[in-house]
């Protein structure tokens, strides 16, 4: 009977600690659901700010944000995937590919504000590309390489080792392999792994703060060497540096930065699910 | 035959190009260094290495300025240290409900909610833990300040946990079967199975899972600029507002005059950053190479 009760107090105490992660989710989506579509307008979403910031809308940081986005992903999918496809299809498991394997464990722990270190030493300074687009999307590129190999390298690894012994059978060469029987089956993989990439590159604040985002510049830039300002940026900017912003302002950026993060995973998730679902071996 | 000869061009090219992207991870790691070393080195012209680390005072902008980085160094540690003792047993029993206890639809649905909860920018999570947690703090212990030490501690918690859980969840799977049904073939309840048996055979990718969490909250920069107080003074209580190590950088980058001391100094930072979570990666990697075997 005591180790029955045991049993019942301990799964009372798991439970409650996994409601303990669980629930401030919800509270903090609830908080700035509630607090900030009170600010949400037409105006806000699509009109540049005005007054310092107290007025206006966000129209140059939403579209800041989308800028980097697509910049590091022009530049990290392609190098990305393909680092993936030399560690799965061409890498034997030589110190080479371990130093590889080692060196995307530690890229991934590298602290943000590392990277914003060294996109302002090597373009920002060194390259000379200034406090740009241009810098901005290399170092956030950089930084989500080691998600988009990740998932890359577990899409790969889950087509079946015979799809590609039969295509070599059949004369085709390493290359035309891979090309034709491998990669439009990890293309769902590669995809979840790109949209996790994205949705982390418009949530982060420290690698961008050296090498693009403008404290408050109420026009859009028109070269990829502008500087630009972004939602995360924003949102700090309004929450910390700029008395005076009305609450439901800073709740509706905070808002609006979240259902573009949240989308953006969420399209991960049921992309992934559908794959899952969809495999037939 | 000249058809072929392109397409072997071509297919050479392709090959010598992935291997090229290949090798650019670890061309990247080194070339991070080396810029770090290459901005932050002439500080220790002027200074030595071990005033750097161990100066108790922070003073870049009097003049003499003064670099000492251990009020920050305490800083990021009094913080971390807060966040794991909040993070490590709630997160590692969350992953063994998750893993062990719960249906299976529910597991869904708690991973879902971990994977959320992962993915909310730093940022978002900072603006949150300003306004609502530090004038809470700032209430039930009756200090000038909500923005301290602790409240830190707390918002960091929460970045920590979905790490710790989503790795120590796939320890915990990944602990054979016959484990499980030997314990209870011998009379173990449930819960004495997975305490004593399935929690102990996973522990190496727990112990990685705490690393990684760890880590993160090192690193971690918005939120806890933010939520600190920035005072880069050695802190002496959970109560006092302190600042971090990665927050000195982001906050300080912007005022210092580039290629001088100060500038210098943050970079020096950077290395100090880099140099430990590249030996917690390390570790952890060790660890959760050892889980898989």
């Amino acid at each position: 009977m005591t180790t029955r009760l045991a049993q019942k107090i301990a799964f009372a105490v798991l439970l409650l600690a996994t409601l303990l992660v669980v629930l401030p989710v919800l509270i903090i989506l609830l908080i700035i659901v509630a607090k900030g579509a009170s600010a949400i307008s037409w105006d806000f979403l699509f009109s540049m700010p005005r007054d310092g910031m107290t007025a206006g809308g966000i129209l140059p940081a939403i579209l800041g944000t989308l800028y980097l986005v697509l910049g590091a992903i022009i530049f990290a999918v392609p190098l990305g995937v393909m680092a993936a496809v030399y560690l799965v299809e061409y890498s034997s498991d030589n110190w080479l590919s371990r130093l590889v394997k080692l060196s995307i464990v530690n890229l991934a722990g590298v602290p943000s504000v590392v990277y914003g270190l060294f996109g302002l030493g090597i373009f920002v300074t060194f390259f000379g590309f200034g406090a740009s687009i241009l810098s901005g999307s290399l170092t956030l590129g950089i930084m989500i390489l080691p998600v988009i190999i990740t998932s890359a390298r577990e899409a790969l690894e889950s087509v079946p080792r015979h799809f590609r012994t039969v295509s070599l059978s059949l004369g085709a060469s390493r290359w035309q392999t891979i090309r034709h029987s491998v990669l439009p089956h990890a293309l769902p993989g590669i995809l979840t792994g790109m949209i996790l990439g994205l949705g982390r590159v418009a949530g982060e604040t420290a690698p961008i703060l050296f090498t693009v985002a403008a404290f408050y510049l109420p026009r859009l830039p028109q070269s990829v060497f502008d500087q630009t300002m972004a939602l995360p940026y924003h949102l700090y900017v309004i929450s910390t540096q700029v008395p005076g912003i009305a609450e439901n302002v800073r709740y509706g950026t905070a808002l609006v930065l979240l259902t573009l993060v949240l989308l953006l995973n969420l399209a991960a998730i049921l992309i992934r699910s559908r794959f899952r679902r969809k495999k037939k071996w | 035959m000249k058809p072929i000869r392109v397409h072997k061009l071509k297919e050479w090219f392709i090959e010598k190009s992935i291997l090229l992207s290949g090798i650019f991870s670890v061309f990247f790691v080194m070339l991070i260094f080396l810029f770090l070393l290459r901005e932050g080195f002439s500080l220790f012209r002027g200074e030595s290495v071990l005033d750097f680390l161990f100066g108790k005072s922070w003073y870049p902008i009097s003049d003499p300025p003064r670099f000492g980085i251990l009020p920050l160094i305490l800083g990021s540690l009094l913080v971390t240290l807060g966040a794991a003792a909040i993070s490590v047993p709630i997160g590692i029993a969350a992953a063994l409900y998750i893993a062990e206890i719960a249906p299976r639809r529910l597991k869904e649905i708690l991973k879902a909610g971990i994977e959320l909860l992962a993915a909310i920018p730093s940022v978002v999570i900072g603006f949150i833990g300003m306004i609502t947690l530090g004038p809470w703090i700032k209430n039930l212990f009756n200090i000038p300040t909500g923005l301290t030490a602790l409240t830190g501690s707390v918002t960091l918690a929460f970045m920590a946990m979905p790490t710790i859980v989503s790795i120590a969840e796939d320890a915990i799977t990944a602990v054979p079967r016959q484990y499980r049904e030997a314990a209870i073939a011998m009379g173990a309840t449930k819960w004495q199975t997975t305490w004593r048996i399935v929690a102990r055979a996973a522990r190496p990718g727990m112990l990685a899972a705490v690393m990684l969490g760890i880590g993160r909250v090192i690193g971690e920069t918005m939120a806890v600029m933010m939520v600190t107080g920035n005072a880069a003074i050695i802190p002496t209580s959970f109560l006092q507002p302190v600042r971090t190590l990665t927050a000195t950088i982001a906050a300080e980058m912007g005022e210092s005059v580039q290629g001088g001391p100060h500038y210098a100094a943050l970079f020096a930072i950077g290395i100090v950053l880099f140099v430990i979570t590249f030996l917690i990666n390390g570790v952890a990697d060790i660890y959760l190479h050892r889980s898989r075997r």
